[in-house]
């Protein structure tokens, strides 16, 4: 009888889990294993042999591979430059927003929008601003900058990655400070503007200090973006010109899926797990520490 | 006092709408530059259109096979949603509700693997589910989103089934009802705020997805907006009428989304990012 019951709640049990962790196991968990093991091979995704190679793979991107420390430097001052512009615009827009302005929800409709659009067609988009429509509002203006070659030079590039990729974050990044600052009880504002705090004061003492989670956050999602830069990067640039602007993830995707050397991906995809997933834990620790309540 | 107050709400006011205009001028640009012919694009991109040329878009339409990409993407969409939050919400219904060290273990390994960044699973992925026959398959793609999808769905399920408690079930259980009746009667309901939320944010990233359609769906027929995009640019790169015309229409279906549920998405985003 008791073996009955326990044999129910057992086949309760799988049936609930069951489904959504065998999926889960099948796509990400095995994968994800045997992507360790093939890190160690010389596997060409074709052929039926797979030799096992040791540390070759890891030898070979560390002494050897001068496109993945570039895409690797790129990718970092990538992450550097569009982190810290998407929140300061992020939390600037949010600031504005939350004041007592008419315009305030349909402007926050605007800044959103970017976002809800496919990275990939973002690129697209603009990869026609940067070649048609600066240079005609270059024309119409006259500022030097919109007339440069945007996407035809290694610097200018870099920084079109950025604006696009701000633009598309800080509407998203917006959001999440706005509801943070709302949260934010009136009374402690009241009391801290009867103490005399105003203006830089407020903010520095106040309410930074009270957005703090809403900060973790915003950082760790701005991080994760650009440092898994990829749809947007390649229709953008698709990584050019001369490769100055080739992520990390698009580095990844060519050395398995065009130069079909997917031994040598799978290592450089290893690797680039480990830096993701120490980038991210370490700020949440980071950031989590220095949270207050309220 | 007062005076100063207005002025600078009033510069603020300026300064966003200012900002707000910079922001939509991409768009603008596109838009009248889709309604040109490819000569006038290249002689005055910033003009207003001399005469729209709505022709673009129907080229752009048969040449984008739009009515069966935007099917596919539909397809995909929805059936990953529907996917997701069954299996996810009984996933975490079940772990919440049996406190045990399986219950943890699993747990943990849903949640320890939203760190792991697409990048470093899709070489071994593409091979796994091509041996399975998930591949070039719009089943198979969706069992795929499933399999991405659950780690974060099942988190914040767990979060918000943890909160719910535990007597109503155990009176429904007195009455007769099976643990499956218990759950979709019962609990289910009470899950709507974070089944909404979930949606919102796996629709977002389904329907904007490229690279996992790029790497698992090769035939031309399943190709998603996103994908089928890519292949346009790729063939008609530099003609831009056309190109800007396909462009539209991938954004107006999630445009058309948004102003319809614009206060769930932006609700959504908030509750799951708190999380």
């Amino acid at each position: 009888m008791f073996n009955k019951t326990k044999f129910k709640q057992i086949l309760t049990y799988i049936s609930f889990v069951g489904p959504a962790f065998f999926v889960f196991s099948i796509i990400v968990i095995i994968p994800f294993v045997l992507g360790m093991y093939y890190s160690f091979t010389d596997w060409n995704g074709v052929s039926g042999t797979i030799k096992w190679v040791g540390i070759d793979n890891f030898f070979q991107i560390f002494t050897n591979d001068l496109q993945v420390k570039s895409s690797f430097l790129f990718t970092i001052k990538f992450t550097l430059a569009s982190v810290i512009l998407t929140n300061l615009l992020g939390f600037l827009l949010a600031l504005s927003l939350t004041q007592s302005l008419k315009t305030k929800n349909i402007l926050r409709t605007v800044f959103f929008m970017p976002n809800l659009i496919a990275g990939l067609l973002l690129g697209f988009i603009w990869q026609f601003i940067f070649v048609k429509g600066f240079s005609s509002i270059g024309e119409i203006t006259g500022f030097s900058v919109f007339q440069l070659p945007w996407l035809g030079d290694a610097k200018t590039a870099f920084w079109g990655i950025v604006i696009v990729s701000v633009w598309q974050g800080a509407g998203y990044i917006m959001i999440i400070y706005i509801a943070s600052i709302l949260n934010i009880p009136h009374e402690v504002i009241e009391a801290a503007r009867i103490d005399g705090a105003s203006g830089w004061n407020m903010l520095r003492y106040i309410m930074l200090p009270l957005i703090r989670p809403a900060i973790t956050i915003c950082l760790f999602l701005s991080i994760a973006w650009s440092f898994k830069i990829f749809d947007l990067n390649f229709s953008l640039t698709s990584g050019g010109p001369f490769k100055s602007t080739e992520s990390l993830a698009i580095n990844i995707y060519t050395e398995a899926f065009v130069n079909n050397r997917y031994g040598l991906g799978a290592a450089k995809a290893f690797l680039f797990f480990i830096i993701v997933a120490t980038i991210t834990t370490f700020q949440v620790f980071y950031t989590k520490k220095k949270e207050v309540e309220a | 006092m007062e005076q100063k107050y207005t002025k600078q709400v009033l510069l603020l006011v300026i300064v966003t709408i200012i900002l707000g205009l910079i922001f939509l001028i991409p768009f603008y640009f596109i838009i009248i530059n889709s309604l040109k012919s490819f000569a006038e694009i290249l002689l005055n991109t910033a003009a207003w259109p001399k005469e729209f040329q709505w022709h673009n878009y129907v080229e752009a339409w048969k040449r984008l096979k739009y009515p069966r990409v935007f099917l596919n993407s539909l397809i995909i969409t929805v059936f990953s949603n529907l996917a997701i939050v069954l299996f996810s919400s009984m996933a975490a219904y079940r772990l919440v509700r049996t406190p045990n060290r399986v219950s943890k273990i699993i747990f943990f390994l849903f949640i320890s693997a939203m760190v792991i960044p697409f990048q470093s699973i899709m070489i071994p992925l593409v091979q796994v589910t091509s041996q399975i026959g998930l591949i070039n398959s719009i089943p198979g793609i969706i069992i795929m989103y499933l399999g991405f999808g659950a780690g974060f769905s099942v988190f914040l399920y767990h979060g918000f089934i943890k909160s719910i408690p535990r007597e109503i079930e155990e009176a429904a259980i007195v009455d007769g009802c099976s643990s499956f009746c218990v759950f979709w009667h019962i609990v289910f309901p009470l899950l709507k705020p974070i089944t909404v939320t979930i949606i919102i944010l796996n629709s977002l990233w389904i329907w904007n997805d490229f690279l996992l359609p790029l790497l698992v769906l090769q035939d031309q027929n399943l190709r998603t907006i996103p994908l089928a995009t890519f292949f346009f640019f790729g063939q008609y790169t530099k003609q831009w009428d056309l190109a800007l015309a396909a462009l539209i229409l991938g954004i107006i279906p999630l445009l058309i989304f948004f102003f319809f549920l614009q206060r769930h998405i932006i609700k959504g985003i908030t509750a799951g990012s708190i999380k």
